[in-house]
């Protein structure tokens, strides 16, 4: 899924380099969300799944960058963001979407939790090369 | 026996003749920084390093980081952090140094042929001390705002005394794991120094709640536990309850309230006090 940028200017791409970076993060996806319309509930569910995802570029991608936007699809708007790294990449995607499992010290959470905050939710992944991550969350 | 020549041509060049070149460097830099030094502090300090400068070169410092030159980058240091520190900004306390380029210009002009590759190689030499000037000016700021992020974090986590035996941190802003770890150190040290057994934690301030804080939370409870205390999280948002719900997190065994009225209420019948609401006449 490459996300329809369709709505405004190009999106944005933001560095994840270092903790405070995920801070910028959810503020950039907060007032993307803002300007979109979603319910404080969704603005909440999305920045949330953004926190996650950014992290794990973060953590286990040893960072990458977040493309964020607005896009229009059907006659609705959404927002949509891409969580880039060239870090490992991950060699077995069920493992890790499933609930509770990590391999490190989290709770196993992150990404089978932002895949169920969001609307859309698209993870590519090549060994060796990197993981790319893209959600959507539409306004109702 | 270049060396000696080469530092011998310096030489001449910073002590020409009879004028003040450390007077001239001073009046120089101060018309530049207007009163915000004082004339004396600055006059202090450039002459001292001025004599510094003189001593490195005569005992044949090359570059900014000879041997010769310890004294000169101490002072200049010294110089770099306090503009740091005062508010100036990055080219204001280069030209301390650059000043004293444009100082001896004039003299290339009345002087002869022979000074000019002396002069370049003095010019060589004054800009890598400029650069290190920036530098440690650099250093100092980061160093400044370090410090300045840690105050504000130990600022925005009070632990506050609720009631005899019940503490309360009320949580505001973004959690990062740095925040929430010195929350959880703070709210632990409350709880033997007051010898309280009753802590809340109200989240009414926090935008988001993902993976990470709720394990820092929940890790704090847990430590609580340990120490004999109970813990209630309150303030949980609608908006936070169905994203914690959607992640899967599980506050199981965790007491949760709406709001800090209701945690305090909870945490005031488990340690004994009774609450009589008086409606009216007292019975
Ligand atoms: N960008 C990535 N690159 C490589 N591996 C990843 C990446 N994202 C996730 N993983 C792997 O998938 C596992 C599960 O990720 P998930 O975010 O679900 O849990 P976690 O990060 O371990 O814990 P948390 O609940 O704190 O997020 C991780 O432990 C890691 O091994
Ligand atoms: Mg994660």
């Amino acid at each position: 899924m490459t996300a329809p940028w369709t709505v405004d200017e190009e999106p944005r791409v933001h560095p994840v380099a270092r903790s405070g970076d995920l801070v910028h993060v959810r503020q950039v996806i907060r007032v993307l969300a803002q300007r979109c319309g979603l319910s404080l509930v969704d603005q909440t569910k999305l920045i949330t799944a953004a926190s996650e995802l950014a992290r794990n570029a973060l953590i286990y991608g040893g960072g990458g960058t977040v493309r964020a936007g607005l896009v229009e699809a059907n006659g609705r708007r959404g927002v949509a963001a891409v969580f880039e790294d060239s870090g490992p990449g991950i060699s077995d995607v069920g493992q890790a979407m499933t609930d509770g499992w990590t391999s490190g010290s989290g709770l196993g959470l992150g990404l089978s939790g932002a895949r169920r905050l969001v609307d859309d939710f698209e993870l590519s992944t090549v060994p060796g090369e990197g993981t790319a991550v893209t959600i959507v969350k539409w306004a109702r | 026996m270049v060396k000696r020549d080469n530092a011998a041509d310096l030489m001449g060049l910073l002590s020409n003749g009879d004028r003040d070149l450390a007077a001239m460097w001073v009046a120089e830099v101060a018309g530049s920084l207007g009163s915000r030094v004082g004339s004396a502090e600055l006059d202090r300090e450039l002459r001292e390093l001025y004599e510094a400068l003189v001593q490195a070169l005569r005992q044949g410092a090359v570059d900014v980081h000879s041997e010769e030159m310890s004294e000169v980058r101490a002072l200049l240091a010294e110089l770099s952090r306090n503009r740091a520190r005062q508010g100036f900004s990055p080219s204001e306390t280069a030209i301390s140094v650059f000043a004293l380029k444009r100082v001896l210009e004039p003299m290339l002009e009345n002087g002869s042929a022979d000074e000019i590759p002396a002069y370049l190689r003095l010019a060589r030499i004054l800009d890598g001390l400029g650069l290190f000037t920036i530098e440690t000016y650099t250093r100092t700021r980061d160093e400044l705002i370090t410090a300045q992020a840690e105050q504000l974090l130990e600022l925005s986590t009070p632990v506050v005394r609720l009631w005899d035996g019940v503490i309360a941190v009320p949580l505001v802003g973004t959690l990062d794991s740095a925040r929430t770890q010195v929350v959880m150190e703070k709210l632990l040290q409350a709880l033997v120094d007051t010898g309280s057994e009753q802590a809340i934690i109200d989240i009414t301030g926090v935008p988001a709640v993902d993976t990470q804080v709720a394990q820092h939370l929940l890790k704090t409870i847990v430590a609580a536990r340990l120490m004999g205390a109970e813990c209630t999280v309150s303030g949980i948002s609608p908006q936070i309850a169905q994203t914690i719900v959607a992640l899967g997190i599980e506050f199981d065994g965790i007491v949760t309230k709406a709001s800090l009225a209701d945690a305090l209420k909870l945490a005031l019948r488990r340690s004994g006090v009774d609450m009589v609401a008086h409606t009216g006449t007292r019975r």
